[in-house]
């Protein structure tokens, strides 16, 4: 079968680092974290007081004040981060084309916030009822929804969950869908909002969040740092984005699936490696081809450790010289979002040849022992890249990109 | 108090993975008595609960066997 290119032609994003997109690279260059106290929780309740939570967000910005009612803030910011990917790309959606695109969002709970507000207004408030749209707001596949309803999309629109993992698997099967033909143009990312009580609770109990700040690969880490954000991708064929005159932000050339099949939370180590193996096949890359990887660097112990094994064992002595970094480090770890804000960078990093650093490390960790860009952004030009993620339930999905050359 | 600890800790143990509370010592590494991280997540909050204490999740990621249990939540305790 005669595979099609896929290029990325719209970027879009709403993080603690940034609002745009030029705002959330400029931040990971100059090495700023969003990372900071979270208000929208009582953090006196909480054991853990710091996160990368959103500050000034107006979805009015691109929702119409009228809408707003009908969409939970992950829906909200999806839709927000979609327009400015859409906007950026100049790409139309016509009755002609609406069935041969595809919105693929990814998820990890969709909306929480509006399934608490059903809490309190039941157990707090004991109110007999809850909001109306309690179901629509809530629903994981809302987000995906609203886009396609406010852009005229009509072909294959759906939403994965799949936990830390979500929007690497839904840019995957985006970019599957357009390479083999099925469709010629997608939205494609992920939205996530943690910042809710019982979410929080939920996090703090199982006890894999710092109460500082998150150091992936450093000695001193103690853990994730919460994230919230969406961020949206705009993937066409080749053929398509050059046909219209399209500028072109990257490409991308390979996916890699896997399933660790072993325990809910720990990671295994081999389910990580096939899939950035897999990436690689896909790509029909050698693994000294690779000049960055955007780690799935979470900040625990557990994830870095097995991480930086699964690349040695991959890249071989090539690992030595592999410059790798964990951006979670500044956007926070967004969940079924945090891919999407990775993948972004990844491309920025591709396309401007300068590598995104690993913010707040302090002290070399013996079993993380390679380039890690701590600290400081580094100007380097690079063709390959890939991004891991690695989910709680052992789901890994790992994207290979190139730097776009005529 | 080590003994009152102690005592708790196997009863836990004994209850949620099925381990004969005979077989369950002061010296037994968690990895021996069949539980792993998510099960000392698990029997770490039963204890902070029942002793109303609060174990750091960086002293938690140190505690492997029954003996160091006692000891954090002696340590939490004082």
């Amino acid at each position: 079968m005669n595979l099609r290119r896929v290029v990325v032609t719209g970027t879009g994003i709403v993080s603690a680092c940034g609002l745009n997109t030029d705002d959330f690279w400029k931040s990971l260059v100059d090495c700023k974290s969003g990372i900071g106290p979270f208000s929208s929780v009582d953090a006196d309740l909480i054991r853990f007081k710091n996160g990368a939570e959103i500050k000034h967000f107006d979805p009015t910005v691109s929702i119409e004040k009228s809408d707003l009612d009908l969409m939970d803030r992950f829906t909200q910011l999806a839709v927000v981060a979609a327009k400015e990917a859409v906007s950026q790309s100049g790409i139309e959606f016509t009755e002609e084309n609406a069935y041969r695109t595809a919105v693929i969002l990814g998820t990890s709970m969709g909306g929480v916030g509006t399934q608490e507000q059903s809490y309190i207004d039941l157990y707090q408030e004991k109110k007999s009822r809850v909001h109306p749209l309690s179901i629509p707001k809530t629903m994981l596949n809302a987000a995906s929804s609203n886009v396609s309803m406010k852009m005229g999309i009509k072909g294959p629109v759906y939403t994965i969950s799949t936990a830390c993992a979500s929007s690497n698997h839904a840019i995957g099967n985006a970019f599957w869908l357009i390479r083999n033909g099925i469709c010629d143009q997608a939205i494609s990312g992920g939205s996530e909002t943690p910042f809710t009580y019982t979410f929080l609770k939920a996090w703090e109990a199982i006890r894999v969040v710092a109460p500082d700040t998150c150091r992936p690969f450093s000695k001193t880490r103690q853990g994730m740092i919460l994230g919230e954000g969406a961020g949206m991708l705009v993937l066409e064929s080749l053929e398509h984005a050059t046909k219209r005159g399209a500028n072109i932000l990257g490409e991308i050339i390979g996916f890699g699936m896997t399933s660790d099949a072993s325990h809910i939370t720990k990671p295994d180590q081999k389910g990580a490696e096939r899939a950035m193996n897999f990436a690689l096949e896909d790509a029909h890359l050698s693994p000294e081809k690779i000049g960055y990887i955007n780690a799935h660097g979470t900040g625990t112990l557990i994830n870095d450790t097995m991480e930086v094994a699964a690349i040695k064992t991959i890249f071989q002595e090539h690992a030595i010289n592999l410059p790798i970094s964990s951006t979670k480090s500044l956007h926070g770890h967004a969940l079924g979002a945090t891919s999407s804000f990775e993948a972004i960078a990844t491309i920025m990093a591709l396309k401007n040849g300068i590598l995104p650093p690993t913010a707040n490390f302090e002290e070399i960790d013996a079993s993380c022992d390679i380039d890690i860009i701590p600290n400081k952004s580094r100007e380097k030009q690079i063709h390959y890249a890939l991004s891991n993620a690695f989910a709680f339930g052992g789901l890994n999905a790992v994207l290979a990109f190139k730097k776009w050359e005529e | 108090m080590s003994e009152i600890i102690f005592d708790k800790i196997a009863a836990v143990i004994s209850a949620k993975k099925g381990v004969n509370r005979e077989l369950i010592k002061f010296e037994s590494t968690f990895e021996e008595l069949g539980l792993d991280s998510l099960d000392a997540v698990e029997l770490i909050a039963d204890l902070e609960d029942e002793f109303n204490v609060t174990i750091p999740n960086i002293e938690l990621q140190n505690i492997k066997s029954v003996k160091q249990a006692v000891s954090g939540l002696e340590k939490a305790m004082q």
